[in-house]
């Protein structure tokens, strides 16, 4: 049963109120500013999207999906199971080289965003998060390598001892000890490279995808100083479509 | 038990690419070499379907 309210009273002004004074809704309402679901989910891109070179983020994207899959499994099962089983061998293989391809497909990333200075038209934090998921990557690994429990393992964790030691970081970061280096590891490192991914991915989403320099544009200018109006045709095109923004 | 042979001899210690202070095993070596070729065919190859969209935009 529905109330009439009475005359002059504004039927929405409490419950607006309210609303602003939930901070659920201000986070809401904050995140589809910043991010409306068009720009979330986008079902196109711009024409300069299509090159190969765009494809290396997403690579590292699948490659780190495959890494998290087989790891939970290689995390499941324990070391004895990798080493002296042969279904624990495919998966300790799947993952390492997974790793591999990571590796690879993150540092061609790297140049191709590196060759079009992606840090252009206020993507700086979309550059820092990029890079501090490469730093992180690194010790990701190098847990990983200490945490076989084989020979190699005691290998690497007394070459890097040394290295750890000389910087003044092996008191708390032991990797001789198992212990702390696995949960490193399976916690810790794959926590913060997965946050970090998933911010990186928002922030390129908010602010799209880097165009190429105006290659167009600035042959035209060099076309008009020196008399010919016709120089810089044939070099169009690549920053036809826009939806990425400067 | 059938025991399957490496392809390559694994039986020895890394070859390694030695210039100054540059220490690298002949494996690191190959697989920086095969980045930049990648990155390079990643530039240099066309992405199909790519022409086209450009012409539908002009």
């Amino acid at each position: 049963m529905s109330v009439a309210e009475p005359a002059g009273v504004e039927p929405q002004a409490s419950a607006v109120e309210r609303k602003h004074e939930s901070w659920t809704a201000r986070v809401r309402e904050a995140a589809v500013d910043a991010l409306p679901p068009e720009k979330l989910l986008p079902d196109g891109q711009p024409t300069y999207v299509a090159s190969w070179i765009y494809l290396f983020g997403v690579a590292s994207i699948a490659s780190l999906v495959v890494i998290i899959a087989s790891g939970s499994i290689l995390a499941l099962k324990g070391p004895a199971w990798w080493h002296f089983t042969g279904v624990g061998h495919f998966f300790n293989s799947i993952h390492l080289w997974a790793v591999e391809l990571f590796f690879f497909v993150m540092v061609v990333h790297l140049w191709g965003k590196y060759w079009v200075a992606a840090w252009r038209g206020g993507r700086v934090r979309v550059w820092i998060t990029g890079a501090i998921i490469f730093l992180i990557a690194i010790p990701t690994a190098l847990t990983g390598y200490v945490s076989q429990q084989n020979f190699d393992a005691q290998w690497i964790s007394t070459q890097a001892k040394d290295a750890l030691n000389s910087v003044g970081v092996g008191a708390f970061f032991n990797v001789t000890n198992f212990g702390q280096m696995y949960s490193w590891h399976v916690l810790l490192f794959p926590l913060a490279v997965v946050a970090l991914v998933a911010g990186h991915v928002l922030l390129v989403r908010t602010h799209g995808v880097v165009p190429p320099f105006e290659l167009q544009k600035r042959l035209e200018l060099a076309g008009a100083r020196a008399g010919d109006p016709s120089a810089g045709a044939g070099a169009g095109g690549r920053d036809g479509g826009g939806g990425g923004g400067a | 038990m059938i025991v399957l042979a490496a392809v390559f001899n694994l039986n020895h210690p890394a070859h390694t690419v030695d210039w100054h202070f540059i220490h690298l095993s002949v494996a690191n070596v190959v697989v920086i070499g095969l980045m930049f070729v990648v990155f390079a065919l990643a530039i240099a190859l066309p992405f199909p379907g790519a022409e086209r969209r450009r012409r539908a935009l002009k």
